[in-house]
């Protein structure tokens, strides 16, 4: 890490929903914290709660569920700031962007309404300075000829460029954090290859910490300094990329990046976890992932593991965690 | 917020049934409950009214509601209970008759124009926008006037008019059921077109239909009685809310019942079909 | 010894848009998105030949004509040396049979009302696959063979997670005992860990039953994992086309080598080449005119811009269409 201090501090978050009388726990226990200029990538599958973490941190959940434990941004704990109060620093201080642009863009109003929209409601500049941020924020971004496609609607934009338009709104009140949900999943991979570079570049520019929200292993390898990888709403194990990537120690990541198709010899059998992702109404009593796991013991079939520190700047959540030799992968 | 609803939806909890969940909706259950009793009514009047309804008691003309007679009697000491009784079984008939033979034709003509689109399809939208240009009670006025007034004349002029809004209900939704791949999987299945098109897209497209055909039974009586009050549908004596509404119109300031009971049982009937369709959007609805 | 199942000739596919009002005020035709502008391409017996593309460059159109559910205008597309879209053909449901396909979304393929075991007898009966009375006895074979408890068959779509929905579209597809099976990004829905599980289902089953296999995806390292040999599509035509392994370790044209570089490698310290390519793919309602890359492409010449490059093989590698393939990879 870079600098000391941490610009956002998540201690012990967790977000239950309920539906029809039955509690989901969408999130639980979560804790991590984000520098100044770090990225963090929040690695899961689909249902693991790495969205739901991020919205939990904008108070984004706070409607749909139970939030619980702290939410310290800058020092100050906004996990049960008013609404009207955590407006200001939603948007100005933390921006996020989603994974589809083309719903999070307004389509009845051109890109450079929507960009000044932003920087009206963020900073207390005139109308024309206004404008002239607004091209210079595209200009930033990468979009071509910034002035003339001001006047233009979201759906006259291919997918690459509205996600720039995003990040150009986002970026438009000089966040110190930027929530990045999936942001290149709808995308191809030479432009998410562009996306990323914006997005890192941005972030070293700026002093922006990021939070990197990805299913793909491969671009938290590409693009973050540290990883937590969820599943079943739980951190299970957390570390620099490089260490967590190298020797993975919980069974799971061990899991996840075998089953990338990556340096193994074609047209053989991918190493694959078995079985499906638990339902979170109906979570295993002890580990989430243990009637998956091949280092499964009794043990983990009646208590929960907690995530404990097993090396410097290294947590995993596992009462058998694999042997730094077996958990080799590259 | 579809990150939200994406884990709920992968989440699935101890499974009701749909009946259970739609039970539990006090609208539904009140809906079931009018359209139960409105059935009843209608299949035995005779097992419910207290007295035969053309009856006819000189000596009990245009009484107030009572005791002996809890509607009151018409200019004719007619009991006005045992006639609105006996009318569920021309106006719920109505409500089927007018309706079911719109439904099969338009079921059938949509699915067909929005599964091979292309000429027919253009035809057909021509037809619509021509059909639904004029006001709906208009047209059967018109083709009412034709044939000549009488029930079966009117249901043939509901008919006439009415398959037109469940064809383009259907057809719109064949062609968004179009757009699952489980209908191109059919086709590249070898499957033919009947095959795709009745036991593949009808069953998925059919629920916004039968939802509209609960209110358009609704509808049914409504313009079933404004006819039968115009004196176009249902002929007195015949025991018919509208008819009966009618007959009431020219006492309304001294009996005001007469007009108010077959009035209460409209919109009563009205409100049931309206709660069922209501319940039935979820309960038809497929999961997942 | 390699036999030619299917034999695809510079296929050619145009999607007219409706005209707009201003295109009618203007007197101008409707625009037509230009989905396949001439692939040619053979499918070997008993191989996996791999599609990949970014998104709009015309792989699953490609699949959707060779399983007739779009009728190409210009090209031909023979089965068995038979064309599928002619007179005799058109008709024969039996095509159907042999040549199967698989989908993407496994939310949207299934019938929601239809029971797992309704969709695979439906399928059994209607290509008489086997006498009524021995149905449900294939039914349970088939659920075995894609690893589905038996109890499957009385479950509905929605009771099943999506990788096991895709689970039950391969066993629909092999109810009829096809001998093409096109796979349209059939795992790219799915959460790794069960893409896997998917994946190694399929190679296995193709050994067991000899299938052909056509695997359009855009993930490339999958595809890379599946495929004896790889296509290249780029706005509508082959770019490069050749063996898996020679492709991916060494691809030639500078698309095909943009799209290697821009797949992020698992490996945190393989940071790649990192080949940027500039710009957006271009709209297929303009396709850009000589070589339709020329516009993203840093080899470009005016040659380029004028002259579409015909797909030639080249020494030591699979079939190229790039007008600078020597120079560009002198370089290399």
């Amino acid at each position: 890490m870079t600098n000391d201090m941490p610009i956002l501090e998540v201690r012990d978050l967790c977000t239950t929903f309920s539906r029809g009388g039955v509690a989901l726990p969408a999130v639980r226990d979560v804790s991590f914290n984000v520098g100044k200029g770090e990225v963090l990538g929040l690695v899961g599958e689909s249902g693991s709660g790495k969205s739901v973490t991020l919205r939990s941190i904008l108070g984004l959940s706070r409607r749909y569920g139970d939030v619980t434990g702290d939410v310290r941004w800058m020092g100050q704990d906004i996990s049960r700031m008013p609404e009207r109060k955590l407006r200001q620093i939603r948007g100005r201080d933390i921006a996020m962007i989603f994974q589809e642009p083309m719903t999070s863009l307004n389509p009845l109003l051109t890109v450079g309404m929507q960009l000044t929209e932003t920087l009206k409601a963020h900073t207390d500049l005139g109308r024309a300075a206004r404008r002239d941020r607004a091209i210079e924020m595209l200009d930033h971004v990468g979009i071509p000829s910034a002035a003339s496609r001001l006047e233009e609607y979201p759906h006259q934009f291919s997918g690459g460029m509205r996600q720039r338009v995003m990040i150009a709104i986002a970026l438009a009140a000089n966040p110190k954090l930027l929530l990045a949900d999936e942001p290149t999943t709808a995308l191809d991979v030479t432009i998410q290859a562009q996306i990323l570079d914006l997005i890192l570049s941005l972030a070293d520019e700026l002093h922006m910490g990021v939070i990197l929200v990805t299913h793909d292993l491969g671009v938290v390898a590409q693009t973050c300094e540290n990883v937590a990888v969820m599943y079943a709403g739980r951190i299970v194990e957390q570390g620099s990329v490089r260490q967590v990537l190298r020797t993975p120690r919980h069974p799971y990541t061990v899991g996840l990046m075998r089953s990338v198709p990556q340096d193994v010899p074609p047209r053989t059998q991918l190493y694959s976890v078995p079985g499906t992702p638990p339902s979170l109404e109906a979570l295993p009593a002890g580990c989430a992932f243990a009637p998956r796991c091949q280092n499964q013991t009794e043990a983990c079939l009646s208590a929960r593991p907690t995530l404990e520190t097993i090396s410097e700047g290294r947590a995993a959540a596992c009462f058998n965690p694999m042997a730094i030799a077996q958990g080799e992968v590259a | 917020m579809t990150d939200i609803t994406a884990i709920s939806a992968e989440a699935t909890p101890p499974q009701k049934t749909k009946l259970q969940l739609a039970l539990r909706k006090p609208g539904f259950l009140i809906g079931t409950f009018i359209i139960g009793v409105s059935s009843l009514l209608a299949l035995m009047p005779g097992v419910f009214a207290p007295l035969d309804p053309n009856f006819i008691d000189y000596n009990a003309v245009k009484q107030p509601p009572s005791w002996a007679h809890p509607f009151g009697t018409d200019m004719l000491g007619r009991d006005s209970l045992s006639r609105v009784i006996h009318a569920y079984s021309v106006n719920m008939q109505m409500a089927i008759l007018a309706t079911i033979f719109a439904l099969i034709i338009g079921v059938v003509v949509g699915a067909l124009v929005g599964f091979y689109r292309g000429i027919a399809d253009m035809i057909f939208g021509r037809l619509v926008d021509a059909i639904i240009t004029f006001p709906f009670l208009v047209l059967v006025i018109a083709v009412v006037a034709v044939l000549g007034p009488g029930l079966v004349n009117m249901y043939i002029a509901i008919t006439l008019v009415g398959w037109v809004y469940y064809a383009r209900l259907m057809r719109a939704e064949v062609i968004a059921q179009m757009g699952n791949d489980y209908a191109s999987a059919g086709v590249v299945m070898g499957y033919s077109d009947s095959r795709i098109i009745f036991r593949h897209l009808l069953p998925n497209a059919i629920t916004p239909v039968i939802v509209y055909w609960m209110t358009d039974m609704a509808l049914a009586i409504l313009l079933g009685s404004s006819l039968g009050y115009l004196g176009l549908g249902a002929q007195p004596p015949q025991a018919e809310w509208g008819v009966l509404i009618a007959e009431g119109r020219n006492f309304i300031t001294t009996a005001w019942w007469l007009s108010l009971m077959p009035g209460i049982a409209i919109v009563l009937t009205g409100l049931g079909f309206s709660l069922v369709g209501d319940g039935l959007a979820d309960l038809l609805r497929p999961r997942g | 010894m390699t036999q030619t199942v299917m034999e695809i000739r510079d296929v050619g596919l145009e999607f007219p848009l409706p005209r707009t009002l201003l295109d009618l005020l203007n007197k101008r035709p409707g625009r037509v998105v230009n989905a396949l502008n001439g692939v040619s391409l053979q499918l070997h017996k008993g191989e996996t030949l791999g599609v990949v593309g970014e998104s709009g460059c015309g792989k699953s159109t490609l699949a959707r004509c060779i399983v007739r559910l779009y009728e190409p205008q210009h090209g031909s597309i023979h089965f068995d040396g038979q064309d599928i879209f002619g007179a005799g053909m058109k008709k024969d449901r039996s095509y159907n049979r042999r040549v199967q396909m698989m989908f993407q979304d496994p939310y949207s393929s299934l019938n929601p009302r239809m029971t797992t075991g309704q969709i695979l007898s439906e399928a059994l009966k209607v290509h008489k696959m086997r006498p009524e009375d021995e149905i449900p006895t294939r039914v349970a074979e088939l659920l075995e063979l894609v690893r589905l408890p038996q109890d499957a068959a009385q479950k509905l779509p929605h009771e099943f997670s999506g990788g096991q929905r895709q689970r039950i579209a391969i066993a629909r597809a092999l109810a009829v005992e096809p001998e093409v099976l096109i796979a349209d990004e059939l795992v790219s829905a799915l959460d790794v860990s069960v893409q896997a599980q998917v994946v190694n289902l399929l190679l296995e089953l193709q050994e067991r039953l000899n299938l052909t296999i056509l695997f359009v995806a855009h993930d490339l390292r999958l595809v890379r994992h599946v495929s004896n040999r790889v296509a290249v599509i780029y706005l509508g035509r082959i770019v490069e086309i050749g063996d898996s392994e020679t492709l991916f370790a060494n691809p030639s044209h500078p698309y095909s080598q943009a799209l290697l570089s821009a797949a992020p490698s698992i490996n945190p310290d393989d940071k790649g080449e990192a080949i940027r390519l500039e710009g957006e793919l271009p709209s297929p309602l303009n396709v850009p005119s000589g070589c339709p890359f020329h516009v993203r492409c840093r080899h470009a010449s005016d040659l380029c811009k004028s002259e579409v490059p015909p797909l030639l093989a080249q020494e030591g590698r699979g079939e190229v269409a790039c007008h600078h393939i020597e120079e560009i990879n002198q370089h290399a």
